[in-house]
């Protein structure tokens, strides 16, 4: 078992580095560096110091060794438009990404599981029929454009939730979110619900394929054959079963769910990573891009990590090792 | 005394009769291919069947903008779906950008499929160090959600129509270079291969005369599932403002530049260009997600 | 003494989109207290529905469409589903082929076992069931069941999987166990013990064991009386002694004609020509004229009722000696 986590942790530094690499090489080797790093409107003067500064006319290996020193030490740049440091504002802006996704993963779930088991046990029926008719819908309509319905039916024609922004925060448990505010709520459900409605089609068809095949298997039947209820044969000897694949898709889908909050809170003007980065981009403010890259990177490795050991402790075919 | 077993018998047909009659098993996925194929002759022939040239500026009249769906113009014109911001009609916009939209998901979505293939076939058949190598950064692309990857290419190389397409390029290959990998894997263990072997044809022609055709269908199913997220890419991408130009605008664009009417009420500048992407990528997974179900071995059929 | 299983005329018929499969299609056989029947016949004969059919296990798009399970005087087959459920794993409990897929991979064998027994008498307590547990695994030759209990499946053998099965099938005192197929999988010299292990269990407790099998070498052993099938019905039943010593019906006669200790050594194996009908298509009349040594004219018309013999037989033929019958 520890030597299985060393080995992945090892092969997630590796993977690290590699993506540094090219995200180094991305920036500084294609086109001109001069352009990326430097702040468009500065001077000649300004440029040459800027050049000596960042190091920018030393070799190439000299400039990647000092580039991932610096990111050790947390320094990424500096941003051209808010003339902070990029890592800082991006940290400032984490939780409230983390807050959306969160709460994305939790609709998703909560909805998705008890349907998609439905569906699963019940093929034919005219429900299931909906739903999967349904999954297939939420799953091709771009987010964006979910979030511009939304918007368009729940905000502008209904009044009834806001469309932009996030709302007051509260703290409980040392956790500050808008959630346990009521005005935050109402901020925050569009927009966690838009980014929700794509991953809930995605649980939906697992949990009923995952119901499909389980219900066939022979310890469901003997289950019965003990005389237990349906209830309990599909809520313990069920579940447990489904679950397993379920949290690993699940685990790493919360990464995507993050990288969509990109898109989602753009159309929601909500003050999160994603909104930085695509500003970002806009503005050509290269050190915010390279620093949220870098960032996300060490988010998604981290989470197959998580997620790789997560599995292992679940099924306890892998955790414990049996006869043959 | 012998004895028969008795069958009871639809013996199947072979061939395209076959694949008919297993695809029209499902009326959705047959209805969803007819939808599709005319939002394909729309998108061909879009200059002829549209009722105006909206990119044609002597024809635009600003004076037309944000009218309501089913207003006319001073001619007597028709502006079916409505005008937008510039006086454009939406309609003409709209099938358009069909042909934008389409044109570059299909174009990245083939060319991300000789990649993918290519890589994957090879993958299979050599193995090795190749195939793990190979294989391993395929698994760590898939890892990254599209978007990302997309996000990243556009932000490093910059915007236009030949990066968006290298890019949705860049985000698909994986998708089918591991089915392709799949497949092949499956085949090259069937005697036929062994048999090509012994006969000392040489390896070019054993993958692409031989394995391949055998591959195709897994890569036909990922191929339509895959043309439907790039166009859903795309348009996500052009929404930000982060794709195709303004010159070449495709139904993400549009949806984008009509998503500040909203506010005002002029609904029609953004939504119904979504209904039209929305309709392409549903009927496109509809037809995709049937052709999986028929080539799928494990479902009893 | 009073048969506690009587099943009469029973017909399971799956509806499937290609025709209707007569799994079982007339079976009618008893299980006397504290007896063991052994059920005999191929992979496809129907013995196993007829199992499931008496839990009220059978999988759509099957279901029973005729006769009646009396089960100490109950038909079993006009249960709602509810009441059937207090008769499984109570008063009736199965035993499955495969021990490795039978237990839930997931959970601890405590856990498995535990809920059997809860789930029929909600006044017992966790600890109460717990002990009865340990002790259930203890009476099937399981050591150190405290440390089992806490075990899961894939931590056993087959041998051990298939003893936990038969545990916990015991664990609310059934008056009958139905086990299918149970040694199957199971190697052959495992295969002896568990055998052995049943038959003690089932004459100590008093508890009835009908035992579905395709060989007849393993239910020789141990049954009082046999029941062969044939395409959902059965064709031969009686005293296992005469049964297996002077078969009447000629497919009982091939099944032990057909084992291979029987033979000499040199002799070509005996076989039974031909195959199976479909189970869509069963022909008129007796369904095993087209590889019947005995087949005559009446054979291809009418399907044979089953005649009594002297000896407490039940032979479904038109041909065995009219000397034998009673």
């Amino acid at each position: 078992m520890t030597a299985f986590i060393l080995r992945r942790s090892l092969q997630s530094i590796i993977v690290l580095l590699v993506m540094s690499l090219i995200v180094f090489v991305g920036v500084n080797l294609v086109g001109d560096p001069v352009d990326m790093l430097i702040n468009p409107e500065a001077d000649q003067f300004e440029i040459d110091r800027v050049i000596r500064e960042l190091g920018l006319d030393r070799p190439v290996a000299e400039q990647y060794w000092y580039f991932m020193i610096n990111a050790f030490q947390g320094d990424l740049g500096r941003s051209f438009v808010f003339g902070e440091p990029a890592l800082k504002l991006i940290i400032q802006r984490m939780p409230a990404t983390m807050e959306l996704a969160l709460f994305s993963l939790l609709i998703a779930i909560s909805f998705g599981i008890p349907l998609g088991v439905y569906a699963g046990l019940k093929p034919t029926s005219k429900i299931s029929r909906t739903i999967m008719a349904s999954s297939i819908l939420g799953f091709s309509m771009p987010t964006f454009w979910v979030g511009i319905i939304l918007i368009m039916f729940f905000s502008v024609n209904l009044g009834w939730l806001p469309s932009t922004g996030r709302g007051d925060v509260a703290t409980y448990f040392g956790i500050t979110s808008s959630i346990f505010t009521l005005d935050g709520l109402s901020h925050i459900f569009l927009p966690a619900f838009n980014l929700a409605l794509f991953k809930l089609s995605s649980v939906i068809r697992l949990a009923r394929a995952g119901t499909r095949e389980v219900i066939l298997q022979d310890y469901i039947k003997f289950a019965r054959a003990k005389g237990l209820d349906e209830g309990r044969v599909i809520r313990v000897h069920l579940l447990k079963n489904i679950m397993i694949p379920i949290v690993t898709v699940i685990g790493l889908e919360f990464g995507s769910l993050i990288a969509f909050s990109t898109v989602t809170e753009t159309v929601f003007a909500w003050p999160g990573m994603g909104k930085l980065i695509i500003d970002a981009i806009y503005n050509l403010d290269r050190p915010i891009v390279v620093a949220y890259l870098m960032i996300i990177v060490l988010i998604f490795v981290t989470l197959n990590l998580i997620v790789d050991i997560m599995y292992s402790f679940l099924d306890p075919r892998v955790r414990i090792k049996g006869v043959s | 005394m012998a004895g028969k077993i008795a069958t009871t018998g639809i013996v199947p047909a072979s061939g395209w009769r076959k694949f008919w009659s297993d695809f029209s098993e499902s009326p959705t996925a047959v209805g969803a291919l007819f939808v599709f194929l005319v939002i394909l002759f729309i998108a061909t022939f879009a200059p002829i069947v549209s009722p105006t040239n909206p990119y044609d500026l002597a024809s635009v009249d600003i004076m037309n903008s944000r009218l309501e769906p089913g207003s006319q113009d001073f001619d007597g014109n028709t502006f079916w779906l409505g005008t937008d911001g510039a006086g454009r009609d939406m309609l003409s916009a709209i099938f358009y950008g069909l042909r934008v939209s389409l044109g570059v998901g299909a174009l990245s979505g083939v060319v991300a499929l000789i990649i993918g293939a290519a890589v994957g076939l090879s993958a299979a058949y050599f193995g090795g160090r190749f195939e793990t190598l190979a294989m391993r950064i395929v698994d760590i692309q898939l890892s990254f959600p599209s978007i990302l990857m997309a996000l990243v290419i556009l932000a490093v190389f910059g915007k236009g129509v030949e990066k968006t397409i290298i890019a949705l390029v860049l985000v698909q290959w994986a998708y089918y270079a591991r089915a392709a990998r799949a497949s092949a894997l499956v085949e090259k263990n069937k005697e036929y291969v062994e048999a090509a072997q012994c006969l000392a044809l040489g390896d070019r022609r054993i993958i692409l005369h031989h394995i391949m055709p055998n591959c195709l269908a897994p890569l036909i199913v990922v191929g339509t599932l895959q043309t439907a997220h790039a166009i859903s890419l795309e348009a996500t991408l052009s929404f930000l403002g982060l794709g195709l130009p303004i010159t070449e605008p495709s139904l993400g664009l549009l949806i984008g530049n009509g998503f500040e009417f909203m506010y005002s009420g002029d609904y029609w500048i953004s939504i119904f260009p979504g209904v039209a992407l929305l309709i392409t990528i549903v009927s496109i997974n509809l037809v995709g997600d049937q052709l999986r179900d028929i080539f799928n071995p494990r479902l009893q059929r | 003494m009073d048969p506690i299983l009587q099943i009469k005329d029973l017909q399971t018929h799956f509806f499937t989109k290609a025709g209707v499969l007569k799994a079982v299609d007339g079976v009618s056989l008893e299980i006397g207290a504290g007896e063991i029947v052994g059920l005999v016949g191929e992979s496809g004969s129907g013995k196993s529905i007829t199992g499931f059919s008496i839990m009220g296990l059978v999988d759509a798009p099957g279901r029973i469409v005729g006769g009646q399970i009396l089960f100490k005087g109950q038909d079993l087959a006009k249960l709602s589903p509810a009441e059937m459920q207090a008769y499984r794993g109570n008063r009736i409990a199965m035993i499955f082929q495969d021990p490795m897929m039978t237990l839930n991979p997931v959970l601890r064998i405590e856990t498995q076992m535990v809920e059997t027994i809860l789930s029929h008498d909600g006044s017992v307590s966790k600890i109460d069931a717990r002990a009865r547990a340990r002790d259930a695994l203890g009476l099937v030759g399981i050591s150190s069941p405290d440390e089992r209990l806490r075990a899961y499946p894939h931590q056993f053998s087959g041998g051990m999987r298939q003893r936990v099965s038969i545990a916990i099938a015991m664990l609310n005192r059934p008056d009958l166990i139905i086990a299918d197929e149970p040694t199957t999988a199971l190697d052959v010299t495992i295969q002896g013990q568990v055998i052995h292990e049943m038959q003690r269990l089932c004459q100590e407790t008093k508890t009835a064991l009908l035992w579905i099998t395709h060989d007849l070498a393993v239910v020789a052993g141990i049954a009082e009386r046999i029941c062969v099938m044939y395409a959902g019905r059965v064709v031969e039943q009686g005293p296992n002694a005469n049964v297996i010593a002077a078969p009447m019906h000629p497919y009982t006669t091939g099944l032990l004609g057909s084992v291979p200790g029987q033979n000499r050594r040199g002799q070509p194996l005996q076989q039974i020509e031909g195959m199976v009908p479909s189970l869509m298509n069963l022909p008129t009349g007796c369904a095993f004229q087209n590889r019947c040594n005995l087949v005559s004219d009446i054979c291809s018309s009418t399907n044979p009722d089953a005649t009594s013999t002297k000896d407490g037989r039940l032979v479904r033929c038109h041909n065995i000696a009219a000397g034998d019958s009673a």
